[in-house]
């Protein structure tokens, strides 16, 4: 089965069917006055607040990063245009390979186990009949925990003596403690564990509300036909969640590139460099390495995770355009 | 969209967002034609009586100083929020910076220069001139040396007691500790020794360890360069010894991501029997950290080889964005709430009566930042005012001065300190870590940065 049938192909521009564009009705060019007398001034005026905080907070730090990215500064004295070099210095730093390598890990093991999970949760609830609000409620209370609180929750958790809860739970069933966050090789799968279940909430009430606008007359058809309830989870359910999930997945792509919170409170980048991600490193450039902070690689960095990001989007979109209802 | 009612209501939204964006940028001018000096107080979280402590003393200060309206601010030395706070003007106008990072601010600028106060002050002599040196740039001045610590072996006389050890007679050799640490996990289950690793303390911990054992991280060639030399036989056998503390006799508890503050917390908490840091944390233990002073002991670190304690301190500052007439307020302040005390019996008496009255700490053991006589002959001053245990730091206080103090490497200390963390975790947290591999790697990496 085939996930949608193509789109009609484009007529060709210029055919029978379309009007040269010369034919078409020249437009009248508004003056500034009917511009005025058309209500323009108060559509302007109504759209200032927005158009000044969007300016202030938003557009201008974008292209003062972009500036900064060229510059050596530390926010005191004048900056000094350096050029690239602050671009070749990222790029030559030898904890950006182990900051890459750490974060397509991170974005895979949160893809693994952070993607399905909320579906599969969403599909769960939604068969529910009764107490629903219930266990959406309950499904959405990790989102509203402070993230700080919830790290701060997980790291008693985590605990690595065997009198930690989590250790503690291992041992009755007779597994021995675990060093979760202390060890290189389980520090990195503790985090997507906790971001996992720290983010799915919020995904999980999206889903039952795009599974909501699911037409019942699908299901019906299908149990007519016989269908199991994975055959309709299948060949239904899924294919009607298509264009969500696809935004979902370049959303956690591009959220989980940008991880930074959950290496800096639980590890600090550690044990021996496991944990450091790309923000994690854009944070020790600006904050940590030198007392002055070096703002001119730290944006530079941004900059580049910013492009990276961007055309993986473009390619992203692309590639899906033929499956994709959006 | 044209009725008049519309276009009001948005030159209304208008006119209001203008305001309150105008608001935004404007500034706190004194109502009372008093200078405003806002000044360092605490970090978040010290407890309410450090703050009437503080409140009191201000009032004395603006008694004397009518001119002067002190504004106490939160505030915790923190490198990757410093630069931050400076460009946002949110810093106090005068603050505490430790030695080792006053060199990169001198370098960028970040300092006020000071010379010429100091001087009038009339104690520029009177300063060990070792520290002094920490807040030099040619014969410029940017900085009041305030206090110094050497570095000393905390330990928890309640754990040495469960585990059946002398609190009284603490392990005077790294063998010995090795011993107490083994003895006190194995008896309560807590964490017999601890190190930090995070957050550049690592780093500063390892180098401690090596001053302590007669080796040095860095070498000052004289010219304004330096030569790393992390892969040093002091230096490895610290890591070594680590190693075995933690896979051999499994003595270091089960938690190797810890900092200044964590370690702190964790040494309160009962948590830890001993640990290495600055002599003078007993305050911020107690203050910020709810310590059990019955719990608490202090002995020196053990040097080898011709090794000594690695010093450190800081430096009261002030921010180098204030106008004239705050920075005199401001040098004004540093004399009186800082340095008077170590100076003059009336300011020293004062100024432990207000602390003891508010219970905070009085006679934490320090290095003196004047000369070792000045030191003393204020600790008889404040004598009926010391209200910290000094008779459970004796190991401490009689031991310090039979050891060489070993100032900090200066060639882009918390950057070779930040390295050195991830050596010191890799140890703790991999059995099979090639100590003199990543020595080698810690080394180049060091060299490097001090190359640029």
């Amino acid at each position: 089965m085939t996930l949608t049938a193509k789109p009609p192909a484009a007529p060709p521009s210029g055919g029978d069917d379309v009007p040269p564009a010369a034919s078409a009705p020249p437009r009248r060019r508004r003056g500034i006055r009917s511009w005025v007398r058309g209500g323009g001034l108060s559509t302007l005026v109504f759209l200032a607040p927005m158009l000044i905080v969007f300016t202030v907070f938003s557009w201008s730090p974008i292209v003062q990063s972009m500036i900064m990215s060229l510059q050596k500064t530390n926010l005191l004295d004048p900056p000094t245009w350096v050029g690239l070099d602050n671009f070749v210095h990222v790029l030559n730093d030898p904890l950006l390979g182990t900051a890459v390598v750490n974060t397509v890990y991170f974005a895979l093991l949160a893809l693994l186990f952070g993607f399905p999970l909320p579906i599969f949760v969403a599909v769960l609830m939604s068969e529910v009949r009764r107490a629903k609000g219930f266990y959406s409620a309950l499904a959405y209370l990790p989102v509203v925990v402070p993230p700080v609180v919830a790290v701060l929750l997980w790291k008693v958790f985590y605990d690595a003596s065997p009198t930690g809860l989590f250790n503690t739970i291992l041992g009755w069933v007779g597994i021995p403690p675990q060093p979760w966050l202390q060890s290189s090789a389980t520090a990195m799968p503790s985090l997507v564990l906790e971001a996992t279940w720290a983010a799915a909430g919020g995904a999980i009430i999206i889903y039952l509300a795009a599974l909501l606008s699911v037409p019942p007359e699908l299901y019906d058809a299908a149990e007519v036909d016989g269908a199991t309830i994975w055959q309709k989870v299948w060949n239904v359910t899924l294919p009607q969640l298509r264009g969500i999930l696809f935004i979902m997945l370049i959303l956690q792509v591009i959220a989980t590139a940008q991880v930074f919170l959950e290496p800096y409170l639980f590890t600090g980048g550690g044990p021996n460099n496991a944990t450091v991600t790309i923000l994690l490193l854009i944070y020790r450039y600006a904050f940590q390495n030198s007392l002055g902070g070096d703002y001119g690689e730290a944006t530079a960095l941004s900059v580049m995770l910013a492009i990276v990001l961007a055309l993986l989007s473009w390619l992203y979109f692309k590639l899906t355009e033929r499956w994709s209802t959006s | 969209m044209k009725s008049p009612r519309t276009v009001a209501i948005a030159g209304l939204a208008a006119f209001a967002m203008v305001g309150a964006l105008a608001a935004c940028s404007a500034g706190g001018a004194s109502d009372s034609g008093k200078t405003e000096l806002r000044v360092a107080t605490f970090p978040p979280g010290a407890d309410e009586a450090a703050y009437t402590a503080f409140a009191e003393q201000e009032k004395q200060f603006e008694k004397e100083h009518p001119d002067i309206d002190i504004i106490g601010v939160e505030y915790e030395w923190e490198g990757p929020t410093f630069a931050v706070q400076l460009a946002g003007g949110s810093l106090p106008d005068v603050f505490t910076v430790p030695f080792t990072d006053s060199k990169t601010l001198l370098e960028n600028g970040q300092l006020m220069d000071v010379t010429d106060e100091i001087d009038e002050l009339g104690y520029t002599d009177k300063f060990n001139p070792i520290i002094l040196d920490a807040v030099k740039d040619g014969d410029r001045i940017y900085g009041f040396p305030r206090q110094a610590y050497a570095m000393g072996l905390h330990y928890n006389r309640t754990l040495f007691e469960q585990a059946g050890l002398d609190p009284d007679t603490p392990p005077t050799t790294w063998d010995e500790i090795r011993e107490a640490a083994k003895t006190i996990s194995e008896k309560t289950g807590k964490a017999g020794f601890m190190e930090m690793t995070q957050n550049n303390t690592g780093g500063w911990q390892l180098t401690a360890a090596t001053a302590a054992r007669g080796g040095s991280i860095q070498e000052d060639n004289g010219d304004g360069t330096y030569t790393s030399t992390i892969a040093n036989d002091a230096t490895k056998a610290h890591l070594q010894y680590l190693h075995d503390l933690r896979w051999e006799d499994n003595s270091l508890g089960s938690n190797f991501l810890l900092d200044w503050g964590t370690i702190n917390q964790e040494f309160a908490a009962g948590n830890i029997g001993m640990y290495s840091s600055g002599s003078d944390v007993y305050t911020a233990l107690v203050r910020d950290f709810s310590l059990n002073p019955d719990d608490y002991g202090l002995t020196v670190v053990p040097v080898e080889d011709g090794g000594g304690t690695l010093g450190g301190g800081d430096i009261a500052v002030v921010s180098p964005t204030v106008d004239d007439e705050t920075k005199a307020a401001a040098v004004t302040w540093i004399d009186w709430y800082y340095m008077q005390k170590l100076l003059d019996e009336d300011a020293a008496v004062l100024d432990a009566k207000t602390l003891a009255e508010s219970d905070q700490a009085v006679g934490t053991p320090v290095l003196p930042v004047l000369d070792r006589e000045t030191y003393e002959e204020s600790l008889t001053w404040i004598e009926p005012y010391i209200n910290v245990p000094r008779d459970q730091m004796t190991p401490f206080i009689e031991g310090v001065w039979d050891q060489t103090p070993v100032g900090e490497p200066k060639g882009k200390t918390q950057e070779i300190y930040a390295l050195l963390d991830t050596v010191v975790q890799a140890v703790l947290t991999e059995e099979n870590a090639d100590i003199d591999a990543l020595l080698e790697q810690a080394d180049a990496d060091a060299q490097a940065l001090l190359d640029e």
